[in-house]
């Protein structure tokens, strides 16, 4: 793998004999793994380009435990890579061959519903769809929706600032936290927020929220739960062009319609969403766009409407509107498979997540296109059209020497493109290993520099997640930080535990 | 995922299957999602990504197993939660049976597992050796707490009152009533023929009445699932194989419609027969067509008319439990549920339907304490929909949640024969008594 993750500190390998046994004290011994044997399980995320076994995997099972490892390992100087699910596309959990892997599993449950206030209180390691289970019998959801989420945890949503499909319409995971417990390097418990909407002084659950693991370990997460809307349907549209296909999204968004999610796929994954299980897309089209309404049955019914005007009058070549549920979740079963599907004929996938300006969609395809064919690879597209994140998924064969390679340097130049069209490095599948050195192409020294002064203040020696997200992490001493131990505390106004 | 087998592993050829299934998985963590032991244990290796992992680390270099990879396989209860939700079509059944073999001949259990699996091995799949178990197990229990731990799982499921032989269970041909509509064979079972005899005695009864000839071949017995479970493939084979020359016998004969399984978990197993024959020249083409013919008798009763046979019945609420190899392993979700209604149930779905009740073939003699942890969880979800029985289709789940409840729990069958005018099942009297007063 041509990524360089910081040098292994020799000290720290040398003292691991006393770093397990310590360890052992803390939680119970068999929630300590070290054999080196046993670690495999746990030496990458769901990208599996990057491969690293941890010195140690810990799996706490109270908040004490985990701020008893914390305070050890600033004791020791050891590092710390928290881990939920290990469905991360970016590597934001790729251990560290000297750091401990903290892996938040053990933290499954839900600790109160409180429909009165519209929210619950989780663990961490809640996954995303356990929420909704949990409310759904009163009709209530959480609306973030990633394609991961019957596996992906509620604690690496927040770390990763999670969107998906539902988000156009219901915010991203920022803007439905409400509460998030933490435990800072060091051991400070810390609570932000709570169950209201909105808390006195800096809104540090937004700083939090996206941070990928680098300012602290999320313990409790308090989020908003949703009524379900009453009733929703599927538009299903196609189209021989992909211009056609994204100026029919803009014109949606322009005449003040907001659907509940609005989605596109190019033609490649249409063929691989079609292979993988028949699910009646439109076999000629350049594109596809599934548009779905939710709301009242009559607001649902006119917006429909409305949504099948606007796709004629933009060309679409084909328009159809589901009429029942079994039809709406059937337009949605191939773009909830497109991982998969493309995984079928990959083997192997890399998934990409940039967003880019819509209306600069059809350009960015075509030149996309291109660099397929300078690579040498296929990619296949699909896209939250909604808000302009795109997800290319570039196949390559890890079986294949020098393909993986290929996979790499495609994935940067398509990132490159999105930059340079005036969009970003990442919708929300966050940074990590992944795009970490591609972060110069977006920001200055100065940005980056502003970013790493937060980092510093919430953990001086760069002890917790480091190798992710910036591209050199320097000494917060040289950025004008003293080093805190635990004399100092940041951020004094924060109630602590 | 990428794999890294040495070159010359990959000439044997369920290595090379290994291999493939191996790179299908994308680590994409949805299949922890449903794991029981995933959800209880919340450890990666624990879960069926981890496994897969362990698995890989394993055979990659054909490293004989080793105590941590043999302790997280032997958690794992086979259930196929995880084929069930894995998008990506990764064939974890295969895989961790051919991970099972590998662990059954390179490692070796400290010996009072060794010696508690050959017990086991012994016992439960030979209904008169077992039947004498049980009514030692019944005997001894006053002792128990001087008999070693392991054997508490076994006491636990140990029934305290045990039937006798039943008539319906030697090899014979059992006309149809009426004009016969399909000949079939019935896979007896074999711990099913001591623990419950009643389950065989309805099918019979059930399905005689709606027109079929059932054939108890001579010759047939285990299906092998135990043994194949545990890794021991010859001695599984060796069973598979008899059952295969029995049926052959009969399909060559008499001729046969489908063998019917009222064990969803040896249901499994015998419509695996062809894959595990694959490459024995001498029994693939039966093995194959063994397979093609096994059907879960729920199977068989939607292609018959149950319909102009009910008789009227108490509508008692029935929460339909789904054992793992059936909606797992043979992919029956819904169709028990369809004939019970039509039947004249009330059917409620289980809360968390798609977990384990940690059954599991011996899983809850081997691995007690997970398999109560699991039955606990089931049994709370039942409670939540407040049911007068549960139904369900293995006998291994009615015995696993039985020890669980005082709800009484019946096979599907024994509903279906009744609602067709049998005798009603054992534990509903008392039910359908002050139905009766109350309706
Ligand atoms: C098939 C597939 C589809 C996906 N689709 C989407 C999608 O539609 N939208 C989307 O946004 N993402 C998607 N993802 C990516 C991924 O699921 C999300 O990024 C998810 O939020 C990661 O959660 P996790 O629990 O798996 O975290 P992990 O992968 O374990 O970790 C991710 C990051 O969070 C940190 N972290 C985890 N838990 C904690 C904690 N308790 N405290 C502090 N830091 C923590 C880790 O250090 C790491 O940096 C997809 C992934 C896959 C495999
Ligand atoms: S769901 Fe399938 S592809 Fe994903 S990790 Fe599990 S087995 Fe592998
Ligand atoms: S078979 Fe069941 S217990 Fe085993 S890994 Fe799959 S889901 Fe988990």
């Amino acid at each position: 793998m041509s990524l360089t993750m910081p040098a292994p500190e020799p000290e720290i390998l040398a003292a691991r004999d006393d770093l397990i046994a310590r360890l052992r004290e803390i939680v119970k011994p068999a929630n300590v793994v070290h054999l080196d044997r046993e670690l495999a399980p746990w030496e990458c995320d769901a990208l599996t380009m990057y491969r690293q076994k941890p010195l140690v995997v810990v799996l706490p099972e109270t908040v004490a435990e985990v701020a008893a490892v914390m305070r050890l390992a600033a004791e020791l100087n050891v590092k710390v890579v928290p881990r939920g699910a290990g469905t991360s596309l970016s590597g934001g959990s790729l251990p560290l061959a000297d750091g401990i892997l903290l892996a938040m599993g053990k933290f499954n449950r839900i600790l109160e519903v409180d429909f009165e206030n519209r929210v619950a209180r989780v663990q961490p390691g809640v996954t995303n769809l356990a929420i909704t289970n949990a409310v759904a019998h009163r009709g209530f959801y959480y609306a973030p929706d990633p394609s991961s989420q019957i596996a992906c945890s509620i604690g690496g949503n927040v770390a990763e600032n999670a969107g998906g499909v539902h988000c156009l319409k219901y915010g991203l995971t920022t803007n439905n936290v409400l509460g998030v417990e933490m435990v800072l390097i060091g051991g400070e418990v810390v609570r932000l927020g709570g169950k209201h909407l909105d808390s006195e002084g800096y809104d540090l659950i937004g700083l939090v929220t996206g941070s990928e693991g680098l300012l602290g370990v999320i313990t409790e997460v308090t989020v908003r739960i949703l009524q379900k809307p009453e009733t929703a349907r599927g538009v299903l549209l196609g189209f021989d062009d992909v211009k056609a296909g994204a100026d029919c999204v803009a014109a949606i968004i322009a005449a003040g319609i907001i659907p509940g999610g609005m989605e596109m796929m190019d033609k490649a994954a249409i063929a691989a969403a079609e292979a993988f299980r028949p699910c009646g897309y439109p076999s000629d089209a350049e594109g596809l766009v599934i548009v779905e309404l939710d709301g009242t049955a009559a607001e649902v019914d006119h917006l429909v409407g409305e949504v099948a005007k606007i796709a004629e009058a933009n060309g679409a070549t084909s328009v159809r509107v589901s009429t029942s549920e079994a039809e709406r979740l059937g337009f949605w079963f191939g773009r909830k498979n497109a991982f998969p599907a493309v995984g079928a004929i990959g083997p192997d996938y890399l998934c990409m997540d940039g967003t880019i300006p819509r209306g600069r969609l059809a350009d960015v395809l075509t030149r996309m296109d291109e660099l397929a064919a300078k690579h040498g690879l296929r990619v296949a597209n699909v896209f939250h059209a909604g808000d302009g994140n795109l997800h290319p998924l570039i196949l390559y064969d890890a079986a294949i020497p020098g393909d993986t390679e290929k996979a790499e340097a495609f994935g940067a130049d398509i990132l490159r493109l999105c930059v340079e069209v005036g969009g970003v490095l990442t919708g929300e599948h966050g940074v990590g290993v992944e795009k970490r050195d591609l972060m110069g192409e977006m920001f200055d020294e100065v940005d980056l520099g502003q970013q790493e002064r937060v980092k510093c203040a919430f953990d001086a020696n760069g002890r917790l997640n480091p190798g992710k997200v910036f591209p050199t992490l320097h000494r917060c001493a040289e950025m004008g930080f003293m080093h805190v131990r635990s004399g100092d505390l940041p951020f004094p106004e924060i109630p602590r535990f | 995922m990428q794999t890294n087998f040495l070159p010359h592993l990959l000439a044997d050829p369920d290595v090379a299957l290994a291999e493939k299934i191996l790179r299908k998985c994308v680590h994409c963590g949805f299949c922890t999602a449903t794991c029981p032991t995933f959800l209880e244990l919340g450890d990666e290796r624990d879960s069926p990504r981890g496994r897969i992992y362990l698995i890989k680390e394993m055979l990659e270099t054909g490293r004989p197993a080793d105590a941590e990879t043999v302790t997280h396989l032997d958690r794992c209860l086979t259930c196929l939660a995880c084929m069930t939700t894995c998008p990506s079509g990764v064939d974890y059944m295969h895989l961790v049976d051919h991970a099972r073999a590998h662990v059954a001949k390179t490692y070796e259990r400290p010996l009072a597992d060794r010696l508690f699996r050959r017990m086991l091995r012994l016992v439960i799949p030979n209904p008169s050796i077992f039947r004498l178990a049980l009514i030692g197990a019944n005997l001894a229990r006053p002792f128990a707490r001087w008999l070693p731990a392991k054997f508490a799982g076994l006491f636990a499921l140990a029934p305290k009152r045990l039937p006798p032989p039943s008539w319906v269970d030697a090899a014979q041909t059992i006309p149809a009533k009426g004009a016969r509509r399909r000949r079939v064979a019935l896979l007896s079972g074999c711990a099913q023929t001591a623990l419950d005899t009643a389950i065989n005695e309805a099918t019979v009864r059930l399905l005689t009445r709606l027109g079929v000839e059932v054939v108890v071949a001579e010759g047939m017995g285990c299906c092998g699932a135990l043994e194949h479970h545990m890794g021991e493939t010859d001695a599984a084979h060796a069973r598979a194989a008899k059952n295969i020359r029995a049926w052959t016998r009969e399909i060559d004969g008499g001729g046969l419609d489908a063998i019917v399984v009222n064990t969803s978990g040896c249901g499994t197993t015998v419509k695996d027969y062809g894959h595990m024959f694959r490459n024995d020249a001498r029994l693939a083409e039966d093995a194959a067509r063994v397979s093609g013919l096994a059907r879960d008798v729920s199977e068989l009763l939607a292609d018959l008319d149950l319909a102009a046979a009910l008789v009227a019945r108490p509508r008692l609420r029935v929460a339909y439990h789904s054992a793992c190899s059936m909606q797992h392993g043979q992919k029956i979700t819904t169709l028990p549920m369809e004939l019970l209604a039509k039947a004249g149930f009330e059917v409620v779905p289980i809360p968390e339907s798609h977990v384990c009740c940690g059954s599991a073939g011996t899983y809850n003699i081997l691995q007690p304490d997970l398999a109560t942890r699991l039955r606990d969880r089931k049994v709370a979800n039942i409670a939540t929909v407040a049911p007068d029985v549960i139904a369900a289709g293995n006998v291994g789940c009615m015995v696993q949640i039985g020890t669980g409840t005082p709800t009484p729990i019946v096979h599907t069958v024994e509903l279906l024969d009744w609602a067709t005018g049998g005798p009603i099942p054992d534990g509903l009297e008392a039910l359908t008594a002050s139905e009766n007063a109350s309706a």
